[in-house]
């Protein structure tokens, strides 16, 4: 007669097994969302948590990310796991379409099948939301998803990502989240007449079209974008958003801020293992400065000792972590000029984060400094110490005075 | 021998200054203030506001009424590219912080210059200010900013020592829907049932009003709104 109790304890412990084994499945599913750094697309400004609704501008048109909670009618309420993993694997919708590329597929390929069924079932317990998606509005041709095969046939290698036998497990790990789930890529390549990002070098840094940020080179090798860096450098920018080499600033904040802030130690090791071994690149080819740089750097000189040096330094070299370095910083000397004409117009706080919860911040300039003073410092800090980068115009300057932040 | 020695103690002398001088490089300052150079910059180290008469003032507002107003720039209510940009990166703990710094700053006021305005336009300001337009649907500034229209604690701000151009243009700016809060934005209701005329009478009235002697916010509770108000807890 002890049967029966034995019976009942025996499924009582399945049952919490099971439960147990399902949480845990969700948890890694959160976690891996973070890393996808899903939400930044998938939840509004102001918005409910993965109900969708942001629009991912494009040079091609405009693209709204879709309500991923679980309602039935506008979110994944109706989706299998299977399903789900060919959105993520094949880039197709629920009813078979082609998904266009604003959606990363074309990194999210690379995610295994155990990975994309943890996401699934954490999306699975979000509170369903009932906001239906809009459509997208693309430009002609662009609005034809029927070039999509096409496009796909040219640009999307399909597959999982394979581990590299001759590579440590650390290495693939952060390949694996490098190359996968972080899409990195997305941002840190140039990007083709038909949106393809570039793979060959990889994360060679690129222009992010219609933000106008460039996200630069990510190799730390010779001619690197973080030569000079150490793993202990990029481990730290990703999760405190700040290291002795940078700051993250624009689109980057906001990845330190949502997603890898969010990941442990060993990960972030992981990929900065991985990064560390990207090859040299060959020596930059800078555009020509233009003829009266030499007296711009003149005038910039002094503005720099007016209003930059106090923080940064005359060296260049900055103050601690609170201020980076701009001598050798890649955010400084990368090809467009960019990215340190809208710091020094926007000016702005390193991304808050649990490492670095009360940032410095730098004044924005754009309402003290002229066009010309503005392109004068920048076209100064892009050649001094043994920064070698071309000289930028006043018309740089004023293209990009009225979008702070972008 | 000897001139060797001589030679390694000048070294060792040199190096031993080189890095006295490396630590006296004063260390960055661990302050709010040092902080918030990117606020500092534009409203002034104390919150005493810009000279261009659009970089308000900040000293002493309540902060509930800051804090609010850092959120809605985040949440992307209220439009401001510089302003949605600088607050974006900021945690909700972090954007308190700074708000209780600049309301718990005390520094005197500046008076504005103010536009030629008419006798009647002043009058029809101080009558929207000091009384309203019940026919009109439009409260008092003062039933609800406070009787000395330096505001009351927490989240309502004072309107005394605000040039000119600032009220007009965040009058301006709920009539253009740049700048919302959460619901019901009363704000916004009021001024849908001003003029044009109206909203430069007020603002006149309001900008050449002096600052009282104590211009610190009214206490928590001493007004009753006569709308309910998102921003006041009147939320649905």
């Amino acid at each position: 007669m002890k049967t029966l109790p034995r019976l009942f304890a025996a499924c009582v412990m399945l049952c919490t097994a099971w439960t147990a084994s399902a949480d845990d499945l969700v948890a890694r599913g959160r976690y891996l969302t973070l890393a996808g750094d899903c939400d930044s697309c998938h939840t509004a400004r102001n918005g409910r948590a993965f109900a969708g609704g942001h629009v991912v501008a494009t040079p091609f048109g405009a693209i709204p990310a879709p309500n991923l909670t679980a309602d039935r009618e506008t979110g994944l309420g109706g989706w299998t796991a299977d399903d789900f993993y060919r959105a993520m694997h094949s880039g197709k919708g629920h009813d078979g379409t082609s998904l266009y590329p604003a959606f990363p597929f074309t990194s999210y390929t690379k995610v295994t099948r155990a990975d994309t069924d943890a996401i699934f079932a954490y999306l699975k317990t979000l509170p369903p939301v009932k906001l239906a998606n809009t459509e997208a509005s693309l430009r002609w041709p662009y609005s034809m998803r029927s070039l999509m095969p096409s496009w796909r046939l040219l640009y999307f290698d399909e597959g999982e990502y394979q581990a590299d036998p001759k590579q440590s497990a650390a290495w693939n790990r952060g390949a694996y989240l490098v190359k996968g789930l972080g899409h990195c890529n997305e941002c840190h390549a140039p990007r083709n007449t038909f949106g393809a990002m570039v793979t060959e070098p990889f994360l060679a840094g690129g222009l992010i079209p219609v933000q106008n940020w460039y996200a630069p080179d990510l190799s730390m090798g010779p001619n690197g974008g973080l030569s000079g860096w150490s793993e202990a450098d990029l481990v730290a920018l990703l999760k405190n958003g700040r290291s002795q080499k940078g700051t993250a600033f624009g689109p980057m904040a906001d990845v330190v801020i949502r997603s890898t802030q969010h990941l442990d130690d060993g990960d972030l090791a992981a990929m900065a293992t991985y990064l560390k071994s990207l090859p040299e690149r060959a020596p930059p080819r800078q555009r020509e400065s233009a003829a009266d740089a030499a007296d711009l750097a003149k005038v910039g000189q002094k503005v720099y000792a007016d209003q930059c040096a106090s923080c940064h330094g005359a060296d260049g070299r900055g103050k601690s972590e609170a201020y980076p370095p701009l001598d050798g910083n890649s955010s400084v000397v990368e090809p467009t000029g960019i990215n340190a004409i809208r710091i020094v117009l926007s000016g702005g706080f390193a991304p808050a984060t649990a490492g670095n919860p009360r940032p410095y911040s730098m004044p924005p300039f754009s309402q003290t400094l002229s066009d010309d003073d503005a392109a004068a410092v920048v076209t100064y800090i892009r050649q001094a110490w043994s920064n070698k980068a071309a000289s930028v115009s006043p018309n740089d300057v004023r293209a990009y005075r009225s979008i702070p932040g972008g | 021998m000897r001139r060797l020695f001589r030679r390694l103690a000048v070294i060792a002398a040199v190096l031993c200054a080189m890095q006295a001088m490396a630590a006296d490089t004063p260390p960055v300052p661990d302050t709010l203030v040092q902080r918030i150079a990117a606020c500092t910059s534009c409203h002034g180290e104390h919150g005493e506001g810009g000279s261009n008469g659009f970089n308000p003032r900040l000293a002493g507002k309540p902060a509930g009424y800051l804090h609010r107003q850092m959120q809605d720039f985040q949440r992307g209510l209220r439009h401001y590219p510089i302003m949605e940009y600088t607050v974006g990166p900021l945690t909700d703990g972090y954007m308190r912080e700074i708000a209780e710094y600049f309301s718990a700053q005390e520094v005197p006021y500046t008076l504005h210059d103010v536009p030629a305005t008419s006798p009647a336009a002043m009058a029809r300001g101080e009558q929207l200010v000091t009384k309203g337009d019940t026919a009109r649907g439009v409260p008092a500034c003062m039933a609800c900013h406070g009787p000395n229209l330096t505001g009351v604690q927490p989240d309502i701000p004072g309107l005394v020592g605000l040039p000119y151009d600032y009220i007009s243009a965040q009058l301006g700016s709920w009539r253009t829907n740049t700048r919302n809060t959460v619901a019901p934005d009363c704000m916004k209701t009021i001024v849908g049932h001003l003029s044009d005329a109206d909203i430069s009478a007020v603002s006149a009235w309001l900008a050449q009003r002096p600052v009282p002697a104590d211009a610190h916010a009214e206490p928590a509770g001493s007004v009753s709104p006569p709308l309910r108000c998102g921003v006041l807890g009147g939320g649905t």
